[in-house]
This record gives C-alpha cells, structure tokens and sequence, in this order.
C-alpha cells in the first residue's frame, strides 16, 4: 500500500508541482485507548502502537503519556480541596459554578498547553501531531501521522 | 477545482492553530445556503437534544412531565405562602416563611440545574476512530444482517466488566455508560433517564438531581407540617376540621398534593441515599450488576470501600467538563457538507487546518498537497483538509440509520407512563425508559459506513 501510494505521489508530483504549497498529507491515525484498570477515571493506556516505531522513541512516547495521565489524576482527585469545592457549591445551590472556574477546568488547560508543547518540541519535527483528548471526549489519544515524503526516508 | 485552491491559500491565512476558523465564502457548492457566520456545534448535534441561548442551555427533547413537576411546586409552595404563612406568622414564629422561602429557591434551582445541565454525554466516535475499532473487531458476519452484539472485557480493581459495543455512538461504551434511547446519547456514568425532570441523570448532574430530591423532601415534608399545624390550631376550640378547610380551601389542595408525594420523595431520596453511599448507580442496582446474582465474589469495584468517601466522590468530587462542545465553531466548509455529521468531524478538521500551521511553522520538508476538497462518493480520496469530506459520505447514510433507529425507538418508547403520584418503587422503575442496549433496532449501520470508512483509511489514492 505504501509502496502504491509513494508511486503514485511521484505521479502527481509531476502533475501537481505548481501546487506544492508545503502542505502535509495524512497518511493514518493511530488511537491511544482509555485503560479502565483502575475504574472510571481518565487514564490511557501506555502500551507503545506498533505504528509509531518508525519516528518515535518508546520512552518518549512512554512519557507524554504517563505525563497526561498524572494530569487527569490531578483534575480528578479527591482531596480536601475538592470537597471544600464540592460543599461550599451545594451550599450555594451548585450557582458558583456558573461564576467560578472548577479545578478540573483549571487542569485541563494545563493538560492543553502542555500538549501544544509535545506537538512543538517531539512530535511535529517527526511528522506527527497528537490532538487533545477532549476533543475526543477523552475517550482517545489520536496521533495523526503525516506522510513523509523527504527523499529516502522511503517506508 | 476552484475550491482546491481555497482550501490550500486557507490555512496560510491562519497563524495560529486555534479551533475558530474566519468565515470565509469560497466554497461554491451551495453557497447561497451558506450561512453568513460559522455555525456551533450545537446546531449539528446528532443527539435527541434541543439546544438554547446559542447553546448555553439543553434539555431533552421530549421534556416528560418537567413542566407539571415545575407546576405543582410552585403552585403549593404559593398557596403555602398565600393561605398558610400569614396565619403561621401570627400564631407561631415568622420565620416559617423564611425557611419554606429558602427551601422553595433552594427546590427550583437545583431543578433547572438538573434540567438544563449536560447529563454527561459522550460525543460520537469520529469516523476515524469508528474505522479503527472495526478493525480490531472480528467481524464475522456478512453484511445483510446484523453481527452479533460485540463486547469487550477489561479487568476493573480485579472485576471483569463488560463493555458493550454501542452501534449509534461506534465506539465501545466506557464503564458505567449507558446509551438513553430516549436522548439518543451516550451518557457517563448513567442513572436514569427522569421524566419528572426531563432529562437523563448522569455523570455531570447527579448532584443536581441528589439535592433535588434531598431539598424537595425537606419542602414537602415541611410543608406537609405547617399546613397540619395550621389547620389544627384552625380546628381548635371544637370548631371541626370540615370548617378549618372551609377557611383556608388552598390549604386542602396543598394538603391532598403534599400526601401523596411526601411519601414517593422521601421514599427516592432514601433509595439515592443509599446509592450514594454504596457508590452505585439506579441502573446497576435494578440490573443486579453488583449483587452476586450472578456469582460469587462480584462486588462493586467502583466503591471505595467507604460510606463516607463513596458520599464525597459522588457528590463532592470536581465537577467534570461538559465533553460535546456545544458552543464550539464548526469550520465553514463543515457546515455546508455535513448536515447530520456530528461533532468529531469538526474537531478534525480543526485539527488539520491548525496542524498545517504547525507543521509549517516547524519547517518540514516540502510535501505536496494530493487533491481538492470537492470529492465524489463513489471514487475515495483522502485529502489532508478535505478528509472530513470524504468521511462524510457515510453521514448521510448514518443519518438515515440513525433517523431510523430514532423512529423505532421513539415508536416503541411512546408513553413513559404518565402517572400520578406512586409508590417510590414503581416510579422508579417507569422512569426508567432504560437504556435498551442499541442494537435491538433491525438496522444495520455498520454496512454503509464500513466501506468508505476503509476506503478513506487505507488508500491514499491522488485525485487525478
């Protein structure tokens, strides 16, 4: 399949050369499932996709991974700072929470901006970009591997 | 092809890769339909919700009896304040009316809450990820019927648990999700879909509803107490119950109202007590998920082991975000290509017009853009901006499915029982419209879906 489609982009190379534009093309998608192992919090799973052996380390990808997990441990904990959180907004009648931002939300946006520095510093110099499991309804890590078409890097 | 080249100058036009896309008019397919202004995910939701104030506020479509249960609070607690209060005030202490006030408040918020409040819903699979759990799944069966329902066991605190394959959603169901027939979504951590409230109880607004239930026993019974009181001290002095109602006529209906309810409230809100405590949720207790029916040493392994810290993580744990993005922008060229697609396309598309940036902005190696955006079903292209196109060939299909699966499900769920005031039990169990598993709906969607769904995955062919 690859060795198709690589045939065929040298077609188009030649037939589409006014319209390079720098533009990367999508070659898969692999998704990073939830663990449940430890119930219904948010985790996933750190098993390393076959997929990605070819442009990134397991380490790496090992630790991005354990790092969001840790993060999502940190929005979900139940601590004295949530239940502090939990009963002054039932005093209120939950109202605050239409005022005040929750801690979860507080660590989310954390968890965005530390992903938007993987993608700068890892995963785009390798062709590869991973998407913000929110916007999966954290259901999946989706990393997108983009086809690279660099000379020799032939796959 | 004119629109190929719109796709290309589009992302260059866009610094950042941030998800709120400038409107811009330059898809010629059905341009006077166009909106002017990007449209909100709200406005695409697949789900049987009803969206207002721009998406601020949802509800269920069909709003089961919330109207009457809104009703007939207010309608005792104002002949409380009309007949009972002046009277109470003169003969006892004024601060009843301050407590029933404050009760009364207390009653409606959290029911609006629990109304209008995301009940957890989870988004639909993209049609990525769909692709991708279909081919992990062994799919045995031809294409003219049915496979049979798909499952997937994880191991939870060293309990198996099911997880069932959801065919509307297309992805397994977390632990504890259950698809509402009625709503037509998934929700985390279900409980009931309720028609007094009009809305599924899950995940984000079971602490709503617990406050309700809890505050509205307190209202009714208090209440139920005052109008007693009332028409006692009224009834002294020989003068006879018949000529204390007779005075007061609001305190009868008052009466008659909170009889017949102080006993169901009281009666649910111990059951939730319960609940609460034991960490479970209304759906597995009448399933009998944890009560080893169906074996020996099948616990619950979602409980803390701890009454105390069961109560505190379902009531006192941080408040989880709404996860469908309602408010959110779809790209223009989304709007206009897909009606019906749902919220994953979106994103993805948001994805991969901000990933151009990045990747720009990371000086990769030249790679040549394969093909334009316009695409024809039958032919499968994959287009880095575009793929959403192509993935939205199924979505007419899966519109068609799903509006199918809506009928038949709405047909056969065409009367939650409207009743009266009932025994606890019994309301519990009619308001349950359970979440019948999807896949008793004789449609098949995996079929339309699964072919170009590949075909987009797994070839990469050029345009020309």
């Amino acid at each position: 399949m690859r060795a198709a489609a690589i045939g065929k982009t040298f077609t188009m190379a030649e037939t589409h050369s006014l319209q390079d534009l720098q533009q990367p093309a999508v070659s898969s998608k692999v998704f990073v499932q939830r663990d449940y192992s430890s119930g219904t919090i948010s985790k996933f799973q750190t098993k390393f996709p076959s997929e990605l052996e070819s442009r990134l380390d397991k380490q790496q990808f090992e630790e991005t991974i354990q790092t969001l997990n840790n993060l999502y441990a940190e929005a979900e904990k139940l601590g004295a700072e949530s239940y502090l959180e939990g009963c002054l907004a039932c005093l209120t009648a939950y109202t605050i929470f239409l005022c005040m931002e929750t801690h979860y939300e507080k660590v989310l946006k954390k968890i965005a901006r530390y992903i938007k520095d993987q993608n700068e510093k890892i995963y785009a110099p390798r062709g590869l970009l991973l998407t913000d499991p929110i916007e999966r309804g954290l259901r999946v890590v989706e990393i997108t591997i983009f086809e690279d078409r660099s000379i020799g890097s032939g796959r | 092809m004119t629109s190929c080249e719109y796709q290309q100058i589009d992302p260059q036009a866009l610094p950042t890769p941030t998800p709120a896309p400038p409107p811009h008019h330059g898809n010629d397919r059905d341009k006077r339909e166009e909106p002017k202004r990007p449209r909100r995910k709200w406005q695409v939701f697949p789900g049987k919700n009803r969206f207002y104030c721009d998406g601020r506020i949802m509800v269920a479509r069909q709003s089961g009896v919330l109207p009457l249960t809104l009703g007939l609070i207010v309608i005792t607690s104002g002949l409380f304040f009309i007949f009972d209060c002046p009277f109470l005030v003169k003969h006892l202490t004024s601060c009843i009316p301050v407590i029933g006030g404050g009760l009364f408040v207390f009653v409606v918020i959290t029911l609006l809450q629990t109304s209008l409040t995301d009940p957890g819903i989870l988004p639909r699979a993209t049609p990525d990820e769909a692709a991708d759990i279909e081919k992990q799944i062994d799919n045995t069966g031809n294409a003219s019927y049915r496979p049979p329902p798909r499952t997937k066991e994880v191991l939870i605190n060293q309990q198996v648990v099911k997880l069932k394959y959801c065919f509307s959603c297309k992805m397994f169901r977390p632990p504890r999700t259950s698809h509402c027939s009625l709503c037509d979504n998934c929700v985390e951590r279900f409980d009931h879909h309720c028609p007094w409230v009009g809305n599924c109880v899950g995940k984000r607004n079971y602490r709503f509803f617990y406050t309700f239930i809890v505050s509205l026993s307190f209202l009714t019974a208090f209440i139920f107490g005052c109008v007693t009181t009332h028409l006692a001290l009224r009834a002294q002095g020989g003068k006879g119950l018949v000529f204390a109602l007779q005075e007061s006529p609001g305190s009868a209906v008052e009466l008659v109202i909170c009889f017949f309810s102080v006993w169901s409230i009281l009666g649910l809100s111990g059951f939730h007590t319960y609940l609460v405590a034991s960490n479970l949720t209304t759906n597995e207790d009448i399933k009998g998920s944890w009560s080893g029916k169906s074996g020996e040493g099948v616990t619950n392994p979602y409980s803390h082991k701890n009454i105390f810290i069961n109560c505190c993580s379902v009531l006192c744990a941080p408040m989880p975000p709404s996860l469908i993005d309602r408010r959110g922008f779809l790209p223009t060229d989304e709007s206009v290509q897909t009606a019906g697609a749902g919220i994953g396309l979106a994103a993805k598309s948001e994805i991969n017009v901000g990933t151009k940036g990045l990747l720009e902005s990371a000086a990769l190696p030249a790679l040549l853009s394969t093909s334009c955006p316009q695409m024809k079903p039958q032919t499968a292209y994959t287009c880095p901006d575009s793929s959403p196109a192509v993935n939205s060939d199924p979505s007419p299909q899966l519109s068609t499915s799903c509006g199918a699966r809506h009928t038949a499900s709405s047909q056969g769920d065409t009367s939650p029982p409207r009743h009266t005031k009932t025994r606890s039990k019994k309301r519990k169990l009619a308001a349950l419209n359970i979440p019948n598993p999807s896949f008793d709906v004789p449609v098949s969607p995996t079929s339309p879906d699964a072919g170009p769904s590949s075909k987009a995955r797994g070839s990469f062919t050029p345009l020309h």
